[in-house]
């Protein structure tokens, strides 16, 4: 299969399909052209199998913390994605059998984001919603409930997505000022009352910060990173590269069009948003001059190499097959096999991607030679390399994962190839949904079959999936 | 690695030729760079990276040879031009240098011979610190005494964060001080506080205290898995950190001097001022004589050299460290102290082999202070356990002792709140025998009454399987009695803890002669695991350490009943160097236990083990004085205030038990000596006895398990150096007055008639 008709090709890729089978990419004139040639398998869909298809996905400009959003709550942005969605698809609300959201950080007044935001959008108060959390792959858990509710014969159209607001975090009284409080609640006289605010001291009123530590080991997720780095001898400069890389594909991606996910979102008070504003791409030089963010003084990760604070939401529609083609839907991809894995959260912590490629892709039966396009979270610079240091490493595969060889690190030019989570923003739960969208956009770019997408999480997990292309 | 080793040496060939232009002075350089055993290094960037290595042991200690080897290496350096700094790391995993080698000092025979080896290494280390070129120390594992001055005679120090990592003068801890330059360098570089807390305690200091004390520049966090295949992984940061390092301080990129704070400024100036310095070491001076009781001089020459390198100068410290070092090193105290160190590492080994099958679960029975206390100190280290009693408040008692015991640790941040969760979670609180059909070990501490662990072993034998160990934890019940309710008393063994379990370190392991070595060897595998330091002796009333205790309690409780007060007592016997004063110890470990033990063992040896009337035990606990854990003993306990208060009640009681003292052996000094000699006539009989297989592990339990003052090193130690002769003369003074509690033993007669017959040598 050709996706360009120029015959001076033809004979070409004859040759090359004869010798090699695989997608090739070539450069002739600044015109890539992909040719593909047979992939282990034609399509992933099994006799018997619903099969589950992503009709569309959108999200909220990602806005660094602080900006724009500022005076927002997280189920304003989580609204704002939802309505995008029902605007882009056309969706008639009361289809929608039900609907899923992921989220990291939770406001607590709206615990359980989903309702809150399903209501505001205008969605059936018939619908149910529930909320997940699952760190930096909430969304991706959110769209694989849906996905697991379809194909329990459930539900036939489920909404998923996911919503992250780092502009205001619950800050809160100490536990001792808060034992006190609850207790002035039960006191029934004034003394009991007195007494209680009399113990009151200076020190209760410290404030509690959310944790920004991983629980059960006491440590940042960035001083992990710059510890993984180090483990597999990822470079400063590599690392400065590699976030210059993911700057410099969004500014592109952003430039030509092609994050046609995000919508415009009118922020009440202030003015249309309708792009991502943490892009900046800087010199290799400009980024030499900072400073370690965690490991003083001898560490990598800077603050220009790893992803950023960032709030923003995220909503994809996931249907079944015959459902979405009844409604008159043209699907953008199937979504296929997915795992979720979890290892080591002090040593181990941001290598999901490297435990979770291999074994998404020996559950399809797939090589990573049949993926055509690669969508990897970018936590770190140096997280994305080690992981794909750690993939393509033979001893690594054969210590710590039992496995008899390495699955390989997937060809640059496949991967992250419209930016990342290091210049797009990074909205913890939101993230997922931006994943899997884009994997089905640039399949249909690119005319690919395969994408995978995969994500590292808190609490040492991780995430991969298998999308596969609609027919077009 | 022959022909790495080849490389470097002809690398530092070429870079030695470049500078010399004498090809042949290099290549007999390179035949004495082949011979080296110890310490290698390479030259790279202008950075030499000396490496440390003892091929002969687990870690580096600096001895003659890896002294000599050093000198050369460094004195190479220094001759190499192109060589701009050096960074100094060891070899080995764990350990960066350990200290210094011990048999080096205890083969001179006078204290000049020592001091002389000593000025060898200041001068060593003097140089280092005056070195032309800046050395680095990457310090991983311990870096202890020798160790440590040396590395901080080096120009900077960066230490990799891990648990292993542990800086420390542990000198005072085997009767020594810091030799080699320790006492002058630590207070210029901690401040005089610190320095006294690190010399005076010996504590061990952890990588991230260490970088606060500023006794290292720079810490490096230890790495998980990469892409290197080698178990030396967690140091490999440092190396290529120090390099970097060492040249930034070769190109002055990096500076050694810290802004000092504000705070910094002011404490130096205030112990800039003479009056305050001096005060500090009068301070200092008391702290110590109240603690010691004068009866260890280590801390005192320490004070001493600080003082002297500060007050007078370098020169002079130098020469008081080393001559005081010298005059240490010949001191009975010193070679006590050394003997227990080696006692304490020979009873951390198995001498029993490796066990037929590895204990992965273990359950205890009872959940009371002694059961909880070992349930603690088995999941600390990661086996599942089982703990067991027969009612809930029990239970919950005992569970609420393990988590307390757990949480206080992550107080004092040993644990993690997380750490402590993970251990807690293999621990299985029940009231039924559930799960025993799997245990591999079961150890019982229910309440020491014959009848009851007979009820235990036969109830407990019916659920486990064939090959689990039943372990009993008594501290006087004879062995092969409890046995004798076993239909497999080849797999039953005594295991005798102390309290509190998780903080005292003994561990008697008692078998029968039915006992399989199997079974012996699968007990000490688990106490060694649990941390103890061991001792496996033979069956009997009170075994070993029991036996030892009771006719010193004895005595005790006689010279109580002559009229010597309580605080009178303790004071008597700490001032002999026990730790706890005799009346304190017995509130300690309950005066009903020790009316229990003295009757039983009573019983059992006759009037060698009287003195005391035991009427005087059983009546106070008829009136509830129990000890420290009724609330009241010999002791009123409860009330916050520090000043213990005797109890009123247990005086009436001693006087309505009133004996006359004997004015001939009533002196303080007859009193101390009295409780002491029946103490080792005790231990002595029972090596006699074959009770005990060696005077080590008598030494070892006595000071371990009960206190024994360790600056006489044990029964045997004080025996050869106190003079077994001199003993027998004090105790046939005493038996004139008292009879045949103080009988010496024939083996302790055989040693006092032949003055070469020692048990140490």
């Amino acid at each position: 299969m050709l996706t360009t008709n120029q015959s001076s090709y033809d004979l070409f890729c004859f040759i090359l399909q004869r010798s090699k089978k695989e997608k090739c990419t070539f450069h002739f004139h600044n015109t890539t052209v992909n040719i593909f040639v047979a992939k282990s398998k034609k399509t992933l869909a099994k006799p018997g199998v619903k099969n589950i298809v992503l009709v569309d996905g959108v999200r909220t400009p990602f806005l660094q913390s602080g900006t724009i959003y500022a005076d927002l709550m997280p189920h304003d942005l989580a609204r704002a994605a939802l309505q995008g969605l029902l605007n882009r698809t056309g969706l008639p609300k009361d289809a929608v059998d039900y609907i899923v959201y992921g989220t990291v950080i939770q406001e607590v007044k709206t615990s359980n984001v989903a309702r809150e935001a399903a209501l505001g959008a205008g969605f059936s108060d018939k619908t149910p919603a529930h909320t997940v959390t699952m760190a930096c792959i909430s969304s991706n858990q959110a769209m694989t409930t849906a996905v697991g509710l379809i194909a329990a014969g459930q539900c036939d159209a489920v909404v998923a997505g996911g919503v992250e607001f780092m502009s205001d975090v619950p800050i809160r009284h100490s536990r001792r000022m808060r034992k006190t409080m609850l207790s002035l609640n039960k006191a029934k006289t004034l003394g009991a009352r007195l007494s209680l605010l009399g113990s009151i001291r200076l020190a209760h009123l410290a404030p509690e910060l959310p944790a920004v530590a991983e629980f059960s080991t006491a440590e940042t997720m960035g001083h992990s990173a710059d510890r993984l780095a180090a483990a597999f001898g990822v470079s400063r400069l590599e690392q400065d590269e590699f976030a210059l890389r993911s700057h410099t594909l969004a500014k592109k991606a952003q430039d030509s069009g092609l994050l046609s996910d995000v919508i415009s979102f009118k922020v009440p008070g202030k003015d249309i948003v309708s792009k991502d504003n943490g892009i900046r791409p800087s010199t290799m030089e400009q980024m030499a001059k900072l400073k370690p963010a965690f490991i003083k003084p001898h560490g990598t990760v800077t603050a220009a190499n790893s992803s950023f604070l960032t709030d923003g939401a995220s909503a994809v529609l996931i249907m079944s097959e015959e459902k979405a083609l009844a409604m008159g839907y043209k699907p953008k991809a199937y979504l296929r096999d997915f795992v979720y894995v979890s290892q080591d959260p002090k040593d181990q912590l941001l290598l999901g991607p490297t435990y979770a490629t291999p074994k998404v892709l020996e559950k399809s039966g797939l090589t990573l030679n049949d993926i055509d396009v690669f969508e990897f979270h970018e936590a770190f610079a140096g997280q994305i390399m080690a992981n794909l240091k750690a993939m393509e490493s033979d001893w690594f595969a054969q210590t710590y994962m039992g496995r008899k060889t390495k699955v390989g690190a997937p060809p640059m030019e496949k991967f992250n190839s419209w930016g990342g989570s290091l210049s797009l923003g990074h909205p913890f739960a939101a993230t997922g949904c931006r994943l899997v969208t884009t994997v089905a956009h640039r399949l249909q770019k690119e005319g690919g079959q395969y994408g995978l997408v995969a994500a590292c999480a808190a609490g040492g997990q991780g995430h991969a999936m298998v999308i596969e292309a609609y027919p077009q | 690695m022959a022909s790495a080793r080849l490389l470097v040496t002809r690398s530092g060939c070429t870079a030695l030729k470049a500078i010399t232009g004498h090809g042949q002075r290099s290549l007999s350089v390179s035949s004495a760079v082949l011979a080296r055993t110890h310490v290698s290094y390479e030259v790279k960037d202008n950075v030499a990276v000396v490496r440390i290595n003892d091929p002969t042991s687990k870690v580096n200690t600096l001895g003659r040879h890896m002294q000599a080897e050093l000198v050369e290496v460094i004195n190479e350096i220094w001759g190499n031009s192109a060589v701009k700094s050096a960074v100094l790391i060891s070899s080995k995993p764990g350990s960066f240098i350990a200290g210094a080698d011990l048999n080096m000092f205890q083969a001179c025979k006078t204290a000049e011979e020592v001091s002389y080896l000593l000025q060898a290494g200041q001068k060593m280390f003097e140089q280092i610190e005056k070195s032309p070129i800046p050395f680095v120390a990457a310090i991983n594992g311990s870096c202890l005494g020798g160790g440590l001055e040396f590395a901080i005679a080096c120009q900077y120090r960066i230490a990799t964060k891990s648990k292993k990592t542990i800086l420390g003068t542990p000198e005072v801890m085997l009767g020594l001080l810091p030799g080699a330059g320790g006492t002058q360098r630590l207070p210029k570089m901690v401040g005089l506080p610190a320095a006294f807390d690190m010399m005076l305690t010996g504590r061990n200091i952890k990588a991230d205290k260490a970088k606060k004390m500023g006794l290292v520049h720079q810490l490096v966090e230890p790495l998980g898995p990469g892409l290197k295949i080698s178990k030396k992984r967690t140091f490999l940061p440092a190396r290529p950190l120090a390099v970097d390092f060492a040249k930034g301080l070769a190109g002055k990129k990096v500076r050694v001097e810290k802004k000092k704070g504000l705070m910094q400024k002011v404490q130096d100036f205030v112990m800039g001022l003479p009056p305050v310095r001096k005060q500090i070491y009068k301070t200092v001076h008391n702290k110590v004589m109240k603690q010691s009781k004068g009866l260890y001089p280590a801390p005192l020459k320490i004070i001493e050299c600080v003082q002297t390198g500060i007050e007078k100068g370098n020169a002079a410290g130098y020469l008081s460290e080393s001559e005081n070092f010298g005059k240490l090193a010949m001191t009975s105290v010193s070679r006590a102290l050394i003997g227990l160190f080696y006692g304490q590492v020979a009873c951390k080994k198995n001498h029993f082999g490796q066990p037929e099958r590895e204990v992965k679960k273990l359950a205890v029975l009872g959940a009371g202070l002694m059961g909880a206390g070992i349930a603690q100190v088995t999941i600390d280290k990661g086996v599942a356990t089982i703990l067991k009693d027969t009612t809930e408040e029990g239970l919950a008692r005992g569970q609420q002792q393990v988590y307390k015991g757990l949480n206080d640790k992550t107080k004092k941040k040993s644990l993690t709140t997380f750490e402590r969760d993970r251990i807690m979670s293999l621990l299985s609180g029940q009231l039924d025998y559930r799960g025993f059909e799997n245990a591999d070990m079961v150890i019982e501490a229910v309440f020491e009454d014959l009848s009851i662990k007979h009820k235990v072993v036969k109830e407990v034998e019916a659920v486990i399987p064939p090959h689990c160990i039943f372990a009993t934890n008594t501290s006087a019940l004879p062995i092969k009695d409890i046995a004798a309710a076993s239909k497999r008393p080849e797999k039953l063994i005594g295991m005798h803890y102390f309290s509190p379990v998780d903080k005292m370190q003994l561990l008697e392991i008692i078998t029968t002669n039915k006992t399989s070595k199997d079974t012996t060897a699968s007990a000490v595998a688990v106490g060694l695991k649990q941390g103890k330091v061991i001792i496996v002796v033979g069956d009997g009333p009170g075994f070993y350490t029991t036996r030892c205790l009771a006719p010193m309690l004895a005595e005790a409780v006689r010279a109580l009943q002559e009229g010597v007060g309580p605080k009178k007592l303790d004071s008597l016997t700490t001032g002999f160097g026990f730790p706890v004063g005799a009346a304190t110890l017995a509130d300690e470990v309950g005066i009903d236990v020790a009316a229990h033990v003295a009757e039983d063992l009573g019983k059992a040896f006759g009037t060698r083990f009287g003195g005391g009337n035991v009427e005087v035990l059983k009546m106070m606990v008829q009136k509830g004085f129990k000890g420290r854990k009724s609330g009241k003993g010999c002791y009123v306990y409860g009330a916050k205030s520090k000043e213990k208060k005797v109890n009123s009640g247990a005086e009436d009681i001693l006087k309505s038990f009133k004996l006359t003292a004997p004015p001939a052996v009533s002196a303080d000094e007859d009193i101390q000596y009295r409780l002491v000699s029946r103490f080792v006539n005790e231990a002595v009989l029972c090596l006699q006895e074959g009770i005990l297989p060696d005077p080590v592990q008598g030494d070892i339990g006595a000071v371990f398990g009960l206190g024994f003052p360790p600056c006489l090193g044990g029964p045997f130690r004080f025996v050869d150096s106190y003079g077994a002769d001199k003993l027998v003369q004090k105790m046939k003074h005493f038996e004139e007055a008292y009879g045949n509690q103080f009988t010496p033993c024939q083996l302790l007669l055989d040693h006092a008639k032949d003055s070469s017959k020692r048990f140490h040598k």
